[in-house]
Formats: C-alpha cells, sequence, structure tokens
C-alpha cells in the first residue's frame, strides 16, 4: 500500500524518485496488460473466466442436443459427451464462478469498498491472474491434446479416472487436468492471501468490519474458506498426479482392468473422495457466500431500505463458512463409507440449513416496508432469491442422507445444484454487472436488452431444471448421455428431455444478447455519473468514474457510518453515503 | 405488477406441475416404503417454505414498488422476529431429520434373517454370487481374477466350491426373504442401483460394501450403474427377477457352482494368476 502523501520513514534514506512516481504504471503495457491496479486484473479475471464460461456453456448446448435428441448427432459419442460434461462442470465451477467472485469481483470491490488504494500486494495480485491465465490455456490445450480432455466426470474419482476406460485416462487429458488445477490454485493463493490482508489491514479509517458491506464479509470469508479448502485438492491432485505417473498407489487399490491385472494396491479411492470433496462442499459455498454477500447489497440498494438484521447477516455468513467444513461426506452417503457417518453428516448438513434460512429471511424482511425500484439489479436479485430458495430446499432432501439414496447419481442432484449454485450464483453475477458496470466504465448497460435477457434467463433456466428434477424422481440416472429403453422409462420423459433441450437453447441465446449488451454498452450506452444509484457505500464515492489508478485522488476517504443508511427519517436524500459525517445519524444502528 | 403476478405464476406453476405432471416415482418394489414417506414429508415441508418465501416476496414487490413521495422504513433489526424465525425454521429441519435418521437406522441394519448376495462389477456388466448349499459365501480377492475364474474366488476356500456363480446373466431374488447384497468391484467404482427397490449404494474395488432389502413383489427390474465407471456407464445394465419361491426353486437348479465351472481343466492351474 502506498499513501498518498508519503514522507520518509525515520531512518530510511529518501527516494530518488518520489514514490508517486514509482506506483503509477508508466507505460501501455503495464497500465494494460501487466497490470498491478487491482481493478485492471479484475478486469483482465473476468474477461477470462467470461471466455472459458462460453466454452462451458457451448459445451451445455451439446450435452443437452445429446439428452433432448438422442441418436440424432453422431458426432457425440459416450466418449465426447463424457468430456463435455467434465469440462463444462469444471470449467462452470472453478474456472468461471470461482475466479469471477473472487478474482473478479474481489479485485474489483474490495479495495474500493474498504476504502483502499490497491490490493497490499499488488505485484503478487497480478502474477495471480497470470497464473489463472496459464491454468486456463492448460486446459484449452487438453481440448486439442491426442485423446481429447478427460471424460472422468468433474469429480475426477480414481480408479477410473487415470484408467482406459475413460477418455483421456490413459492419455495426456487427465494430466493436463490435474496440472491446470494445480496451477489453478497456486494462482488463487496469491490473489486470496491479497484479498484477506487487505480486508483485514488496508480498511481506511472508519471502516470497522462491522461497517463493511456484506459484499465484502461475503467475498472475503470465501476467500478465507478457500485458502482452507484448495490445499485438500490440492494434494488430492498431486497424489493422482503420481499414481497415474510413477506408479504409486495413494487411490489406487488392486484390481484387474479388461482382464488385466494391473500392479497397482493397497490404495483407497475413498482416501479420494473424502479430500475431493472437503474441498468441494466448502467450494459451494467458496461461490455462494460472495452471492449472498453481492444480493444483500442490490436488494437494498435498490429497495432503499437498510438490509434486515445486518449483524445477523454477517453471523450468517461467518457460521456458514465454519459449518461448511463439517459436511462434506454428505456427498458420499453412497459411497460406502462407514454407514455411522450418515448420522453425523446428515445432522450437521440439516443445521446448515437454519443460517442459510436466515438468509433468506433477511432478504426479503428487507423488501417489506422498502421503496422497491424494479431495476435489472433488482430483478436478478429477486430471481436469485427465487432460485436459491427452490434448490437451497431441494438440498434438504439430499442432505437428508436415507432420502437421498433414492435420489443420489440421478438427474434430481443435476436439477438440484444446478438450481443452488448454477443459476442462482449466475444471476448474481448478472445483477452485479448490471449494477456496477456504470462504475467500471462510467456507462450505463442498456435497460432494453437487460430485460429481455433477464426474462429469458429467469423464466428459461427455471424452465430447464424445476422439471428436471422429476426426470431424477423418475430414477434417470446423471451422466447418461442415452437412456436407452428402460421400462421405467416412459415416452412422456423423453419428451420432457426434448423440451428441456429447447429450453436451454433459447437461455443460451439469450446470453448473447448480454454479450452484445457489454460491448454496444461501452460506446452508446447512458452516461452514469458518479453514483446512478443513489448508493451509500465507498465505491459508489470516488472522486472520477472509472476511478483512475489509486482509486482515491489525494485523500482516502474516512468513514462515518455502516453501509446500510437508506431511508433515514430525517435525512433530505433516502441516502447518506458512508463517508458523510453529516449529523443525521440514526438511532439503532452497529457501530 | 407484472413482476409481482409472474412471482405468483412460479408458485403456482410450480405446485400444479408437480401435481398435474405424469412424472413420480415408478411404483416400489421393496420394504423402503420408508424412504418414500420421510420423502414425500419433506416435499410438503419445502413446498409450504417455498410458496411462502415467494409469495410473501410477490406481495412486497407489489405492495412496496416505488411510488413518489413514499419513503422506505428504517428499521435495522428486530431480535425478536428474528430469533421466531430461526426457532420455526429449526423445529421445521428436526422434523424432517428425525423421520430421517429413523429409517437411515433401518436402511444400515441388517435383519440376521437376511441371505447374503453377492454383486460383482466390472466394466460393464454385472455378475453376481450366491452363497450355495453352505449358506456361506468363499472368500475372494481382485488378485484372483483370471479368465477361468472372473470374479476372484479363492480356490482354496471350502466354503466357495458350493457357491453359485452367476456370470453377467440375470440376478433372481425370492419375493419377502430380506437379502443383503455385498457389493464387490474388481476395477473401478461402480453402483448397484434398481429404481424400484429405492437402494443403491457404490461398489468400490478393494473393499466390500452392502445394503439389504426385502423384494416384496414378483417381477422383472432393471440394473442400473449409477457411478460413472468409464465410457460403458450408461450401457451397463441387467436384470433382477423376483421370483415365487417355485419359481426360484426351478430357476436355481439350472446354475452352477464354482466347482462345476472351474472342474475338471482348471482347477488348481495358477494360469493367469499372479501372487
Ligand atoms: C443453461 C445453463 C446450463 C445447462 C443447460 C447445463 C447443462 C448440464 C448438463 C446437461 C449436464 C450433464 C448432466 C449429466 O449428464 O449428468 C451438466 C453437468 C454439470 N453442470 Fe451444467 N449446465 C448449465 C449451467 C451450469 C452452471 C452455471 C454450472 C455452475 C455451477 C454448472 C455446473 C455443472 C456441473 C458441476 C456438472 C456436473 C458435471 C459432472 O457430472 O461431472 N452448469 N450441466
Ligand atoms: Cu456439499
Ligand atoms: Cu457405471
Amino acid at each position: 500500500m502506498v499513501d498518498a502523501t508519503p514522507h520518509a520513514e525515520q531512518g530510511v534514506p529518501p527516494a530518488e524518485v518520489p514514490e508517486l512516481e514509482l506506483y503509477h504504471p508508466k507505460s501501455w503495457w503495464t497500465t494494460y496488460v501487466f497490470s498491478q491496479d487491482a481493478k485492471v486484473i479484475a478486469i483482465q479475471y473476468s474477461g477470462t473466466a467470461i471466455a472459458i464460461g462460453l466454452v462451458a456453456l457451448v459445451l451445455s448446448w451439446l450435452m443437452r442436443l445429446q439428452l433432448g435428441f438422442p441418436g440424432t448427432f453422431d458426432f457425440i459419442t459416450p466418449e465426447a459427451y463424457y468430456q463435455f460434461m467434465t469440462m463444462h462442470g469444471m470449467i462452470m465451477v472453478i474456472y468461471l464462478l470461482t475466479a469471477l467472485f473472487l478474482g473478479g469481483f474481489g479485485n474489483y470491490l474490495i479495495p474500493l469498498m474498504v476504502g483502499a488504494r490497491d490490493m497490499v500486494f499488488p505485484y503478487v495480485n497480478m502474477l495471480s491472474y497470470w497464473i489463472y491465465l496459464l491454468a486456463v490455456l492448460v486446459l484449452v490445450v487438453s481440448f486439442f491434446a491426442p485423446g481429447g480432455p478427460t471424460g472422468a466426470g468433474w469429480t475426477l474419482y480414481p480408479p477410473q479416472a487415470i484408467l482406459s476406460g475413460t477418455p483421456g485416462g490413459q492419455s495426456a487429458g487427465i494430466i493436463l487436468m490435474l496440472v491446470s488445477l494445480i496451477l489453478f490454485i497456486i494462482g488463487f493463493t496469491m490473489g486470496g492471501l491479497n484479498y484477506v490482508v487487505t480486508v483485514i489491514q488496508g480498511r481506511t479509517r472508519g471502516m470497522t468490519l462491522m461497517r463493511m458491506p456484506l459484499t465484502v464479509w461475503g467475498i472475503f470469508t470465501a476467500t478465507v474458506m478457500a485458502l482452507l479448502a484448495f490445499p485438500a485438492l490440492f494434494v488430492a491432485c498431486v497424489m493422482m498426479l503420481f499414481d497415474r505417473l510413477l506408479g504409486t498407489s495413494f487411490f489406487m487399490p488392486a484390481l484387474v482392468e479388461m482382464g488385466q491385472q494391473l500392479s497397482y494396491g493397497g490404495g483407497s479411492p475413498i482416501l479420494f473422495q473424502h479430500l475431493f470433496w472437503f474441498f468441494g462442499h466448502p467450494e459451494v459455498y467458496i461461490v455462494a457466500l460472495p452471492a449472498f454477500g453481492i444480493v444483500s447489497d442490490l436488494i437494498s440498494t435498490h429497495a432503499r431500505k437498510n438490509i434486515f438484521g445486518y449483524r445477523m447477516m454477517v453471523w450468517a455468513i461467518v457460521i456458514i463458512g465454519a459449518l461448511s467444513f463439517i459436511v462434506w461426506a454428505h456427498h458420499m452417503y453412497v459411497s460406502g463409507m462407514h454407514p455411522w457417518f450418515g448420522f453425523f453428516f446428515a445432522t450437521t448438513t440439516l443445521i446448515i440449513a437454519v443460517p442459510t434460512a436466515i438468509k433468506v429471511y433477511n432478504w426479503v424482511l428487507t423488501l417489506w416496508r422498502g421503496d422497491i425500484h424494479l431495476t435489472v439489479p433488482m430483478l436478478f436479485a429477486l430471481a436469485f432469491i427465487v432460485t436459491f430458495v427452490n434448490g437451497g430446499l431441494t438440498g434438504l432432501f439430499l442432505g437428508n442422507v436415507v432420502v437421498d439414496v433414492p435420489l443420489s447419481d440421478t438427474m434430481f442432484v443435476v436439477a438440484h445444484f444446478h438450481m443452488v449454485m448454477g443459476v442462482a450464483p449466475i444471476l448474481v453475477v448478472f445483477g452485479a454487472l448490471y449494477h456496477w458496470y456504470p462504475k467500471i466504465t462510467g456507462r450505463m448497460l442498456n435497460e432494453g436488452m437487460g430485460q429481455f435477457h433477464f426474462w429469458v434467463t429467469f423464466i428459461g433456466a427455471y424452465a430447464i431444471f424445476f422439471p428436471m428434477h422429476y426426470v431424477g424422481l423418475v430414477g434417470v440416472p446423471r451422466r447418461y448421455p442415452e437412456l436407452g429403453d428402460a421400462a421405467f422409462v416412459t415416452d412422456s420423459v423423453h419428451t420432457l428431455n426434448a423440451f428441456i433441450t429447447v429450453a436451454a437453447l433459447i437461455v443460451g441465446f439469450a446470453q448473447m444478447v448480454f454479450l452484445f449488451n457489454l460491448l454496444w454498452s461501452l460506446r452508446y450506452g447512458r452516461e452514469a455519473g458518479g453514483n446512478p444509484w443513489r448508493a451509500t457505500s465507498l465505491e459508489w464515492q470516488t472522486p472520477t468514474t472509472p476511478p483512475p489508478h489509486g482509486n482515491w485522488g489525494d485523500e482516502r476517504p474516512v468513514v462515518y457510518r455502516w453501509a446500510y443508511d437508506y431511508s433515514v427519517p430525517g435525512a433530505q436524500q433516502d441516502f447518506i453515503a458512508q463517508n458523510d459525517p453529516g449529523p443525521q445519524r440514526a438511532g439503532v444502528r452497529p457501530a | 405488477m407484472a413482476v409481482a403476478l409472474i412471482l405468483v405464476l412460479v408458485v403456482v406453476g410450480s405446485i400444479l406441475f408437480h401435481i398435474l405432471s405424469p412424472w413420480w416415482w415408478s411404483p416400489i418394489a421393496s420394504n423402503w416404503n420408508y424412504i418414500d414417506h420421510t420423502l414425500v414429508i419433506t416435499f410438503w415441508i419445502t413446498g409450504i417454505v417455498f410458496a411462502a418465501v415467494v409469495l410473501f416476496m410477490a406481495y412486497c414487490v407489489f405492495r412496496f414498488r416505488h411510488r413518489e413521495g413514499v419513503k422506505a422504513d428504517y428499521n435495522p433489526e428486530n431480535k425478536k422476529l428474528e430469533w421466531w424465525l430461526t426457532i420455526v425454521t429449526a423445529v421445521g429441519v428436526a422434523a424432517m431429520l428425525a423421520p430421517g435418521l429413523y429409517v437411515w437406522s433401518q436402511f444400515i441394519t441388517v435383519p440376521d434373517d437376511a441371505t447374503e448376495v453377492e454383486v460383482v462389477a466390472q466394466q460393464w456388466q454385472w455378475s453376481y454370487r450366491l452363497p450355495g448349499e453352505d449358506g456361506r459365501l468363499g472368500k475372494s480377492d481382485s488378485r484372483l481374477v483370471s479368465y477361468e475364474n472372473p470374479l476372484g474366488i479363492d480356490p482354496d476356500d471350502p466354503n466357495g466350491q458350493d457357491d453359485v456363480v452367476i456370470e453377467a446373466a440375470d440376478l433372481h431374488l425370492p419375493q419377502d426373504k430380506p437379502v443383503k447384497m455385498l457389493l464387490r468391484s474388481i476395477d473401478v467404482l461402480h453402483d448397484f442401483y434398481v429404481p424400484e427397490f429405492r437402494a443403491k449404494m457404490d461398489m468400490v474395488p478393494g473393499m466390500i460394501t452392502y445394503f439389504w432389502f426385502t423384494p416384496t413383489r414378483t417381477g422383472t427390474f432393471e440394473v442400473l450403474c449409477a457411478e460413472l465407471c468409464g465410457t460403458g456407464h450408461s450401457y451397463m445394465r441387467g436384470f433382477v427377477v423376483v421370483d415365487t419361491d417355485e419359481d426360484y426353486e426351478a430357476w436355481l437348479e439350472g446354475q452352477s457352482t464354482f466347482a462345476q465351472l472351474s472342474a475338471p481343466s482348471t482347477l488348481g492351474s495358477a494360469d493367469g494368476v499372479e501372487p
């Protein structure tokens, strides 16, 4: 962190060049490419994540085409289907959502919202992005490697992940996947340490922890979780790489593959599952908590009302984050682990429902007696609540061990997690982009295109994933490129599958409109001014928009109040900015 | 206005879809209707919560949408309300968890009179083994698997000689007799899943997993694999036939034991067996 008014510390010789000179980049390259400005890094992260996310979107169309109209597309062999599926899942969860929420929104919003000039370690922050890009490139290379990418499922369960019966198992696919994940984790760790230290150390004067916007709380907690969870995936990847390349047997018991005795022996496939889900479950919340935080701020701003129960909201985020480390084996009820674990993990899993429900109540109670502006970000926030509640509730089926038995590994699971960690967070991503785009670019996104995008995406996604639960209820397993004939699958199930596919294609098309809007508005969007939503948090109070390198001009802002002083009785305006020292202090408010 | 209406339609549509759509689970063929009951309870509780939350939202959007000159309320928190909601939620969650755990304890407590049936999975087919006259399965080890001994049964274990081996064919089970399914894989993860039985469990190479159930009606039921096991995963099918006692005995007559299958040519030969 470079302060704007540098003085030589005692005993330190004065710099030959004034520090500000050193601080600001001098060339085009260091301004736009190898930039150390968190805001530029944020845009780089987001652009890369969205680009690779588009690949995942196209893969989902291919899968849906196969499921809706089996036998029509010759090139979608089972091998290809599994490769599409694996890459789709992995990209969506890790390379899109994790990177976008933490690397994208985290980088852009944390320094601005806490009143810092930048992340505390800008150079490491820059490295974080470039290593992430390398991870993405390695992933992309695997598409073109001989044998293609791995088709082991995003869970990469051994033994099949490294055997020849799985696409990419005995070719380069699985190796590149593991290497890419390892790189991703290294890159993420560099960024993650930055986000955490910046929140702890970089806050401006007056910005106490309990005055931080919930967006920062959500991203902060998710980052701490990611720093604790990713190492489990990291070691699992390294161990699997050893099993595959060096012939160790961490995860490999003695086994016979296609009539051949292999030389492995003594390892445990279930050990991998524990490591994977020790990462994998927190990962769900790593994606969800930033979404929780952001959506809280969207609702509060656009309903012109303070978020209801702020302190409870902060504690709920922290408690959910902590509890999510002791629920991982709910993904393993039918894995063959000791059945007594079922009691423990079902209990912890259902306990987590309580703080989660509190968050939902507080969102909807914020609407109560609000002054609701149905802007595009607000619409996305409302749609988030609908889909999140829906997906969260089906989690109660799958978390309740015995109810999970018939449902696990069916399309019900696919429907559930898409609703809760696919659709819901993505809706928040959209809402957030409509909300902060004016700060990033100085222009508003086009409202008409936004409305179109919203309605097609919300109704369409609901039409894809709500009926899908019932396909699973019928008994259709997940990861089946083709159902074939089975007595319990009636013709009407095939009709439903075709309907879902059509809905998926329409939703996909609407995303093109959104991308077009992003580019079009850059040039033709309405001028936004500095604070178009009349919001309280610090990022809207920057002296110039878009904020320059260093964010605050000569002086960092000083914070006098929490981020939710909307519609304060007696105030002239319906919002009071956090850095407004004004006398109008409302009654009860966390200090 | 439109937004509130659409939110209401989402709720109404979801409920109507649930009630009217033809997609529901297949008629049960095992004793696990407790699982179905728990599922139905969960549907009720969660359905009510979903409708309540979304309808409340719809009301708020309708009633408190922006109007000129109207200001929002200012009330940061309401301890009493928040505690109330927490308690009600906790009670609802407990109402689902308690029956769930109770049924789970039944699910994992195998009755003493259950007969053992072994299922052996490999890419991409199902085989089975019944304990034979002595009622006991012989030892097995995937290191013993060979062309002649596809299930890896230990030829030195006398209990194994009379085991009935059903290689890549259908399994028959007698109606109304509890069975303990012992699940074994010789290569990768698989999962033995019959939708009508409601139960399923992964099969893991290197260990033996299990579940139990009682078939309650005769018929032919499809076996699916429910754990990704490679490119043939969705083609890994088979059938379980639930028979009356007479039909079952008749079928059993026609099966061969391990001793019969390995005699005379291969018994004792070390072909393909790497110690
Ligand atoms: C309209 C958007 C989407 C569509 C149509 C779609 C479709 C699909 C389909 C058809 C599958 C394969 C199901 C199977 O055969 O088992 C799948 C799997 C998956 N999807 Fe999506 N998806 C979408 C968005 C997302 C998003 C936003 C996420 C982010 C969390 C996501 C995460 C996953 C994961 C983790 C899997 C599992 C892959 C596996 O089984 O290994 N999807 N999706
Ligand atoms: Cu989980
Ligand atoms: Cu399988």
